[in-house]
């Protein structure tokens, strides 16, 4: 029992920083139906972004999270303007490509500048274990660190998304482009926020992960990229609370495979719930059936 | 206010609107009739800024609109109520109306503005904080209209606002209509509904595979043999 609940807990925070990436790709693709692949390589230069400044310039671990949200949401913006504006009435297969081509440009452009070999990732939270109420469970203090800060990001995002002006463009704009239009509401802007949010939530994600495990290389939002893109599918693609709960679900079902022997099962454990989604529910586990109304 | 000069407009390669010529003047109701595919929905597009006109000029009170992107169209004072509605369905009336107002920031007057759309369609004032998409077609058409007065349009373009509604319920909005135009809103009104949207207007243009081919004082039209055997049913 007490190694469930510390697996839970190991479960959760992996799965929180699943549900960060994966907010991403659902929220470009509700507003453009793109699936951005460049996203796991966002959260790459987030990691880098987060390395830089506490490594050269001692940065400590707030402020240099809060800077690499920075930076990484006017990459976000960058990319949009300058790969995926010009291709957004091409059709989906040229804008996959596109977007594949972002991906390897920003994993072999950072190779280049930074090298190839994996960095140490400064400590910047503190490593210390503590005991639970007394009781046997273990906690390490990264991991509730971990899910307080995601899990405010998402609050604030969810702030944003239902209750601001912005946010409300967004969802207008995603759910009938024309009719936001009419509505006075500037497309491009909006566009811009929403890779601006998405890709601060990922520059997040990248620090933190640094900061956990301590390592990090070109190549890392490879895989994370793939396990959010997967979470966010589960979820249903497109719906915000689809992303939170596929990560979370995700997180957690990988932890406990592992934690229980099938560590080298756990990749194919999740992509085969993916698997079994897909045939049962493709709309993912909350979405619904469009149905439209004439 | 209005005036459409030599207008052409192509999606890919057809060719949607040839020459079209149309004048509105401010105070008028003006209503755009014509059969399915004959490009009513596509002058109002091209008003909107939504598509753009390969050749000829649209005037607004004398300035070229042409150019200019959609959200500055409507801050200019041009609302357009898209055909089939187009509501945010997954969002609460409260929240439409709110996207209505969208490119104002006067707090106070839009809120005077809200509660006159609330006594002009009290069904959704009850209904604020439901979503949009579980209201029946006739409360959509109407949130829609409240939605588009919302940015307060000194010209409105309302396309097919009768589509799919029960003879009662197009009454309702037709008579709507007229109020809205009696409080000093211009009204361009694209129908299919040619008998009701003539009964309605000071002026009409028939369209017909892209060209204007018919233009006249509407009560006129409606007397008119050759416009009675082709749009009113005989």
């Amino acid at each position: 029992m007490d190694q469930f609940i510390q697996q839970m807990v190991n479960g959760i925070s992996l799965g929180s920083i699943y549900a960060l990436i994966a907010l991403g790709y659902t929220m470009v693709y509700g507003i453009i139906n793109l699936i951005n692949f460049a996203h796991g390589d966002i959260y790459m230069v987030g990691a880098y972004v987060g390395f830089a400044l506490t490594t050269f310039l001692h940065f400590s671990f707030f402020p240099a999270l809060f800077i690499s949200m920075l930076v990484c949401s006017i990459l976000g913006i960058i990319i949009e303007k300058v790969a995926y504006k010009p291709i957004r009435n091409s059709t989906r297969i040229a804008a996959l490509i596109t977007a594949i081509s972002v991906s390897l440009f920003l994993e072999y452009g950072m190779m280049y500048f930074v090298k190839a070999e994996t960095r140490t990732f400064p400590a910047l939270l503190p490593n210390k274990q503590i005991n639970l109420f007394h009781t046997n469970i273990v906690l390490d203090i990264r991991n509730l660190y971990i899910i307080f800060v995601t899990i405010s990001l998402m609050a604030i995002l969810q702030y944003i998304i239902y209750k601001t002006k912005v946010g409300k463009s967004m969802r207008a704009v995603s759910l009938d482009r024309d009719a936001a239009q009419l509505m006075g509401i500037d497309i491009n802007k909006t566009i811009s926020y929403t890779f601006a949010m998405g890709s601060a939530l990922a520059g997040a994600a990248g620090v933190l992960v640094g900061t956990y495990y301590n390592s990090i290389n070109p190549l890392m939002g490879v895989a994370p990229g793939l396990k959010a893109f997967v979470a966010a599918v589960i979820g249903g693609i497109g719906i915000i609370p689809g992303a939170v709960f596929g990560g979370f679900f995700l997180g957690i079902t990988e932890t406990l495979v592992s934690a229980f022997g099938g560590s080298l099962y756990k990749d194919a454990v999740s992509f085969t719930i993916l698997i079994f989604v897909l045939l049962v529910k493709p709309n993912g586990l909350l979405g619904k059936n469009i149905k439209e109304k004439v | 206010m209005l005036e459409l000069q030599n207008l052409h407009v192509y999606y890919g390669a057809i060719h949607a609107l040839r020459n079209v010529c149309l004048k509105i003047n401010e105070g008028e109701i003006v209503t755009l009739i014509g059969a399915n595919g004959a490009g009513k929905t596509t002058v109002l597009r091209t008003i909107s800024g939504i598509e753009k006109a390969k050749s000829g000029k649209i005037l607004y009170n004398g300035q070229e609109l042409n150019s200019r992107s959609a959200s500055d169209i409507v801050k200019l004072g041009i609302s357009h109520v898209p055909e089939g509605r187009r509501v945010f369905s997954a969002m609460s009336i409260s929240e439409n109306l709110e996207m209505g107002a969208f490119t104002r920031s006067d707090k106070s007057q839009i809120k005077k503005d809200l509660d006159n759309i609330f006594s002009l369609f009290p069904v959704l004032l009850e209904r604020k904080n439901q979503l949009a998409g579980t209201l029946s077609g006739g409360e959509q058409q109407m949130l829609a209209i409240g939605r588009a007065l919302l940015s307060r349009p000194k010209l409105l373009l309302l396309d097919e606002p009768s589509m799919g509604l029960a003879p009662l319920i197009v009454k309702d909005i037709f008579s709507i209509i007229r109020d809205i135009n009696k409080e000093g809103t211009t009204i361009l009104l694209v129908e299919q509904n040619a008998n009701m949207a003539l009964q309605c207007a000071n002026r009409a243009y028939i369209i017909k595979n892209g060209r204007i081919d018919i233009e006249g004082n509407a009560q006129a039209l409606l007397n008119d043999e050759q416009v009675k055997n082709a749009y009113l049913g005989g």
